[in-house]
C-alpha cells in the first residue's frame, strides 16, 4: 500500500502516520467530506484466503475512489479509516476465522481522503467444505445507526489510546 | 426416460405458453424427452424439489441456494443481461416520496416470493425498518399487492421489477416507485439435478445457440430474454453467498 498523497485529496485534510495491525506504517490524509451510500446498491468485494482483494463491483470502485486495477491484490485495510477502533476489526477477523458471518457498521476511507459509512457483512466463502476466501457485502446504514456508531467508536478509540 | 423441467413460479401468467415453447425447442434441439411442469406457488414447487423429482429448473436466486447447496444442482446458464431487482411503490397520491419518509408500523403488501421480499426489506433498512416494526401482509399475486397499495390498505408494495414493468399502464398510473434495487449480481439460473448432470454440456452448447436460431429466438423474445449465457458453478456459488448475507437480518 502506497502513502496517500495531497494531490489525490480533494481538500486539505489531516495528515497522520498510521500503524496497521501487522506493524506496517502508511501516511493517511483524511477530510470531513462524506460520500453518501448509493441508494439501492450493494458494495461487494471478495478476497483470496490471505485477504487480498481478487474482485469487486462497480459500487466498490465508485465509493472507494480507486480503480479496480488499483484494488486487485491489495488488502482491505487500504480502506481503513483512523476513526475506526481496532477492536471492531479484531472481532471481524475472529468471527470469520471461526467460519461465521460478521455484521457491523464501518467508516471507510476513500482515496480522496473523504469517508463513507456502510453496514457490512463479512463471510468466509466455503466450497465443498473448504474455505477458499472471504467476501464482504455492504449495504446502506440508517442515519440513526451511523450516529450511534460515531459515539460508540469514539468511546472505543479513547479506551484503546 | 423423460426429464422433469420446472420454472420458478415468479413468472407472469402471461408467459405460461412461452415456457412451453422453450421446452419444445429444447427437446427438438437436444433430442431429449423433457416434461415441463409449472407451479402456481413456491410451496408446491418446493415439495417436488424435496421429493427429488426435478432434473432441470429455471430457478430464482433464493431457491438456487437450496438446490445447489442441499441437492447438488449444477449451473447451466443464465438469461443474458437480466438481473433480479426489487421495486418499492406507493400510491400515486401518497405523501411518501423516499424510503426515509417511511415510519415504524408502515403497512407493507408483499408476495411469497422470498427473493423479492428479501431484497425489498434491505431497501427499507435505511429507514430503520425491519419485520419487527412493520406490518407485513402476504398476497398471492403482484396484482393484489398493487390493489392493496392503490386502495390504501397498504402504504407500500414490494414488486419484482420485471413484473412491475409488466403491470398495465392503468395500474402503473396509480402507483409511484420510491426506490429500486441496483444489485445487478442476483439473477435467475438454469440448473440441473443429479440425473441430468451428464447432459450439462450438451444443454449448454444447445442453449448458447438458441438466440441464433429463428425459432429459438422468437421463444426467447416472448420471455424478453435476449439469449442464454453460460453459467460457471462458481458464479452461482458466489451469488448464493451474497444472498446468504442478505437473509440473516430480515
Ligand atoms: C472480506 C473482507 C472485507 C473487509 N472490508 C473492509 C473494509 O471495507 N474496510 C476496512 O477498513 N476493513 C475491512 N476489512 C478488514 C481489514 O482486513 C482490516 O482488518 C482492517 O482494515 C483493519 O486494518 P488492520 O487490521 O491492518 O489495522 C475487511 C476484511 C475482510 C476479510
Amino acid at each position: 500500500m502506497k502513502d496517500m498523497i495531497p494531490s489525490d485529496v480533494s481538500k486539505s485534510g489531516t495528515t497522520i502516520r498510521h500503524k496497521y495491525y501487522n506493524g506496517f506504517e502508511r501516511t493517511l490524509i483524511f477530510t470531513d467530506i462524506e460520500t453518501s451510500f448509493p441508494e439501492g446498491n450493494l458494495i461487494v468485494s471478495r478476497t483470496d484466503i490471505d485477504g487480498n482483494i481478487i474482485g469487486c463491483n462497480k459500487a466498490f470502485c465508485d465509493m472507494s475512489g480507486f480503480t479496480k486495477e488499483e484494488l486487485i491484490g491489495q488488502p482491505h485495510c487500504i480502506l481503513r479509516h483512523p476513526d475506526m477502533p481496532a477492536a471492531a476489526f479484531k472481532d471481524l477477523w475472529n468471527t470469520v476465522e471461526q467460519g461465521k458471518h460478521w455484521h457491523g457498521y464501518v467508516k471507510n476511507l476513500r482515496k480522496d481522503g473523504g469517508y463513507y459509512w456502510v453496514y457490512a457483512t463479512v463471510i468466509p466463502n466455503v466450497r465443498e467444505g473448504k474455505r477458499i476466501g472471504f467476501s464482504s457485502i455492504r449495504r446502506q446504514p440508517s442515519r440513526v445507526k451511523i450516529q450511534e456508531h460515531i459515539a460508540l467508536y469514539k468511546k472505543m478509540k479513547a479506551q484503546e489510546a | 426416460m423423460s426429464f422433469f423441467f420446472t420454472v420458478s413460479p415468479d413468472f407472469s401468467p402471461l408467459h405460461i405458453s412461452d415456457w412451453f415453447l422453450v421446452n419444445t425447442w429444447l427437446q427438438r434441439n437436444t433430442g431429449e424427452q423433457i416434461h415441463l411442469e409449472l407451479f402456481d406457488d413456491f410451496e408446491s414447487q418446493r415439495k417436488v424439489i424435496e421429493e427429488k423429482k426435478v432434473d432441470l429448473i429455471y430457478s430464482n436466486p433464493y431457491d438456487a441456494a437450496i438446490l445447489v447447496r442441499k441437492h447438488g444442482f449444477k449451473a447451466v446458464a443464465r438469461p443474458r443481461d437480466l438481473t433480479d431487482e426489487a421495486i418499492i411503490a406507493v400510491a400515486a397520491s401518497s405523501p411518501i416520496t423516499k424510503v426515509e419518509d417511511l415510519k415504524p408500523q408502515t403497512r407493507i403488501a408483499t408476495t411469497d416470493d422470498p427473493n423479492v421480499h428479501m431484497m425489498a426489506m434491505i431497501l427499507i433498512e435505511p429507514a430503520d425498518l425491519s419485520k419487527a416494526n412493520t406490518v407485513i401482509t402476504i398476497r398471492d399475486s403482484y396484482m393484489r399487492v398493487a390493489q392493496d397499495v392503490i386502495g390504501g390498505i397498504a402504504d407500500v408494495g414490494f414488486f419484482l421489477k420485471s413484473t412491475y414493468d409488466d403491470l398495465s399502464d392503468i395500474v402503473k398510473k396509480q402507483l409511484r416507485p420510491i426506490t429500486t434495487s441496483r444489485i445487478y449480481m442476483v439473477h435467475h439460473a438454469l440448473l440441473v439435478g443429479n440425473n441430468m448432470i451428464p447432459l450439462k454440456e450438451k444443454l449448454q452448447q444447445t442453449l448458447v445457440k438458441m438466440s441464433a436460431d429463428p425459432e429459438g429466438k422468437s421463444a426467447l423474445e416472448a420471455l424478453s430474454f435476449s439469449g442464454w449465457d453460460l453459467l460457471e458453478q462458481e458464479d452461482v456459488e458466489f451469488m448464493i453467498d451474497l444472498m446468504d448475507t442478505l437473509v440473516e437480518k430480515e
